[in-house]
């Protein structure tokens, strides 16, 4: 199982490196386009504010995943990894997303809870999702984030905080987790598993 | 439901646990990276990695150890203590942390926050404060302050004006240990607790004076603290991280179970 992660310069990549080495993926890190043709799979992590994903378009990133989509290889984004897939944030107002989901994240709202939300959270899963096979309905799994994407068609996982949000969205060959799987113990590792092993 | 969280923290010394762990049936009880690893297999939701090496060539040793120790943890890991610069912070990162902890260097140059968070978000930075209440003030909780050098020396700070200050620097989170209750087992101060929590957006730690399942309970409802932490969790009379979290859940606690 090769996979490529994408690195650019948005937090730490190590942990998610690490989680996928110890699943026994051959694990190639690259800031440039160029490896992405190649990819058998692909992983967009992403800790820290969504102006980060300017990167992606700096570097010609952007063109390059959304090629290595449309050719149907399979792709993983974590956390502003997830957000990015959207149309954009209003953390980062003037900083498209690809608009591969048509819809805004957005920050939770600001009222008798914190935000941002951090910590262990539940999750909703649809059965149907390829990328939570067997995850069991209530796990629980680590977030870090003060934005979230919306509800819509293709959520696959819904967490609650403040209000239901995205915790989870697949559609075609792309999925996404707004928590951190590398960080979720056994139920983190069975869903990098199940991304590892989609066909 | 966001749950709250229990936090084993090991406090280690040129590689090893040097104390915080009195169970005997492990193969190396001394071992960071064996007891990291244990602790997360029974429950604990994080693990927090508090180095009070001095030395220049502990320091070595630290990074080596946290590699250890990362190499199959798949739980949020922290690392604290000595760190003073960004780089020293991006040493660790590299390492195999995912947060670390900073509080002398910190209060010295408040803009490190700033500097670590940059690189690597505010969800990786931690300002850690040691607090006394301030006796003389008719206000002891609310006019608490910062002490440093293992809570011997007054700062002089207020807690509640350095914990916002840390917060609107880009800190993610803050690691707040009573220096009146630590050690003490008499429970944690809930109410300092409860008025540095109200008083920022970010996650309050709770730390210091745990003796009992009681004690935790107390600092969730009454402290508001978002998680807790505790040295050893063995000293409370429950076998495990998951043993204390399932009392906590019958207190009405909301916790992560099964775990």
């Amino acid at each position: 199982m090769r996979v490529t992660v994408i690195d650019y310069k948005a937090g730490n990549l190590t942990s998610v490196v690490k989680a996928l080495r110890y699943l026994g993926a051959k694990v190639e890190v690259t800031d440039r386009p160029e490896p992405l043709l190649q990819a058998e799979r692909i992983v967009l992590p992403g800790v820290g504010h969504f102006a980060a994903t300017k990167r992606l378009d700096d570097t010609g990133l952007t063109p390059a995943i959304r090629d290595a989509i449309d050719r149907g290889t399979p792709f993983l984004g974590i956390c502003v990894g997830m957000q990015w897939l959207y149309k954009g944030s209003t953390e980062a107002p003037n900083q498209p997303g690809l608009s591969y989901f048509p819809w805004q994240c957005d920050r939770f709202h600001d009222g008798y809870e914190k935000v941002p939300h951090v910590g262990w959270n539940s999750l909703s899963v649809n059965p149907s999702s390829r990328l939570l096979a067997d995850i069991e309905k209530g796990s629980y799994v680590y977030f870090t984030h003060a934005y979230k994407a919306p509800l819509s068609s293709g959520t696959v996982a819904v967490a609650n905080y403040i209000e239901p949000f995205a915790a989870a969205v697949e559609r075609g060959n792309v999925f996404a987790v707004q928590f951190h799987p590398e960080k979720s113990g056994v139920i983190g590792l069975t869903i990098l598993k199940n991304f590892l092993e989609i066909q | 439901m966001l749950t709250r969280r229990i936090i084993a923290c090991l406090d280690c010394r040129d590689g090893r646990v040097v104390k915080g762990v009195q169970f005997v049936d492990l193969i190396d009880a001394g071992d960071p990276a064996a007891l990291a690893h244990r602790h997360a297999q029974e429950g604990a939701d994080e693990i927090v990695l508090l180095d009070i090496t001095a030395t220049h060539e502990g320091r070595a040793t630290l990074l080596d150890t946290v590699r250890r120790t990362a190499q199959s943890l798949f739980v949020p890991f922290t690392v604290g203590g000595g760190i003073r610069t960004a780089a020293d912070a991006e040493a660790v990162f590299e390492a195999g942390a995912d947060k670390v902890s900073i509080n002398s260097a910190a209060l010295a140059d408040p803009a490190l926050i700033g500097q670590i968070g940059q690189s690597f978000g505010a969800q990786a930075v931690i300002v850690a404060i040691d607090a006394r209440r301030n006796q003389g003030s008719p206000d002891p909780v609310r006019n608490a302050h910062v002490y440093t050098h293992g809570g011997r020396r007054d700062s002089g700070r207020s807690v509640i004006e350095w914990a916002r200050e840390a917060e609107s620097r880009g800190a993610g989170e803050i690691l707040l240990t009573s220096m009146d209750s630590d050690g003490m087992r008499s429970g944690f101060d809930c109410e300092l607790t409860a008025a540095v929590s109200s008083a920022v957006r970010i996650p309050v730690i709770a730390s210091g004076g745990a003796g009992t399942v009681g004690h935790f309970a107390e600092v969730f409802a009454a402290g508001q603290a978002d998680a807790a932490l505790a040295a050893s969790i063995f000293h409370f009379g429950v076998s495990s991280a998951r043993a204390l979290k399932r009392e906590l859940a019958q207190a009405g606690i909301p916790v992560r179970l099964p775990c």
